[in-house]
């Protein structure tokens, strides 16, 4: 599987959440499988999905969060971990695709390939799991702030170039939230 | 009740800042500590109308005020002026990308009265550093002039679409 195949997945388990997306291709992707105002589109600031995230669980107690990031993300902001441990907002989903490669700049490979993020997250003291060992709107929906790693084989789809201008994606997301 | 505040001689230089911040709005803040803003993060902790998150690096703290402001939240930065290096392409890429408003309040080190050399190439920088990138900032000398600079800068920031500076340098506190 893909992350195209894994975006699909995800995507189809949720309902009201709001998504804070990762830059390129996982955003790309996202925007032409199923583009929705709820979710917000990163177009630059590459590692910033889950601090982006976690400002606006803490700002928005009553509305479930959900991140989907990238391994090569994660690794860029690895102190994010802790903070966002640290705060730990029940209502923070953070999901990582683990395609063990810089997608987005010709699938370079990084040094995630062959690290266990769920393990690592857990080590810090964040509620971790496999997506193939859970049900996701459970995961969503309960009172803990979760960590979820998405293993995947790397390669993109041919998705568009989001059309949206950033103001537009802020402003659209803005206006229902 | 601002001109009580102006007329008030003694106003002290860190109840100044967090006086700006009150007056501006600011209800959610993320920071790097810095000795010259002990007793600010203090204060800062104690307000139960904020929501304060120390982050373990600059960068990071850029992205959480991006999310906060999307969840309804008026956002500064406190760090010292190191934290601008770190935090560059973020607030070129995401804060100014998307024209997030934005309060960076720095302790301006490598100005007048360091003692540590390491401050001194980035301090000697930063103000050039925000020239370049085109932001807006403020160097009060007095606690009357930090207050009023950091009061106006949330208005600012957000007519301009870009992050707004108050740099508090060594002799300032």
């Amino acid at each position: 599987m893909k992350r195209r195949d894994a975006l699909k997945k995800i995507i189809g388990l949720i309902n009201d959440e709001l998504i804070v997306c990762n830059i390129g291709f996982p955003s790309r992707e996202l925007y032409d499988i199923y583009d929705r105002d709820e979710t917000f589109y990163m177009i630059g600031s590459m590692g910033l999905a889950s601090s982006i995230g976690l400002g606006l669980a803490l700002s928005k107690p009553n509305r479930n969060v959900v991140v989907i990031d990238g391994d090569g993300a994660l690794l860029m902001n690895m102190g994010s971990l802790v903070t966002i441990n640290a705060c730990k907002p029940r209502n923070l989903t953070w999901i990582v695709i683990n395609n063990g490669a810089y997608g987005s700049t010709g699938n370079q490979e990084t040094y995630a390939k062959d690290l266990n993020l769920s393990e690592i997250a857990s080590s810090v003291g964040l509620k971790s799991y496999k997506f193939e060992e859970i049900d996701l709107e459970k995961i969503i929906k309960d009172d803990e702030c979760n960590f979820v790693e998405f293993n995947c084989e790397p390669g993109n789809s041919k998705a568009p170039i989001i059309e949206m201008t950033p103001e537009f994606i802020k402003e659209r997301f803005m206006r229902i939230i | 009740m601002l001109k009580l505040k102006l007329k008030d001689d003694n106003m002290d230089s860190t109840e100044a800042v967090y006086n700006g911040l009150k007056d501006a709005g600011i209800d959610f803040i993320v920071s790097v500590p810095c000795v010259n803003l002990s007793r600010l993060l203090e204060m800062i902790d104690e307000d139960e109308d904020i929501i304060h998150v120390p982050v373990t690096r600059e960068e990071e703290g850029i992205g959480l005020c991006a999310g906060a402001y999307l969840g309804g939240k008026k956002t500064a930065i406190l760090m010292q002026n190191s934290g601008l290096g770190n935090s560059i392409n973020a607030l070129k890429s995401l804060t100014e990308l998307y024209k997030f408003p934005l309060l960076m309040i720095m302790s301006h080190r490598g100005t007048e009265g360091e003692n540590i050399c390491g401050q001194v190439p980035m301090g000697e920088s930063t103000p050039l550093i925000l020239e370049a990138m085109g932001y807006n900032f403020f160097k009060p000398a007095t606690p009357e002039g930090a207050y009023e600079a950091i009061r106006e800068s949330w208005e600012l920031s957000l007519e301009q679409g870009k992050p707004v500076s108050t740099l508090l340098e060594i002799k300032y506190w």
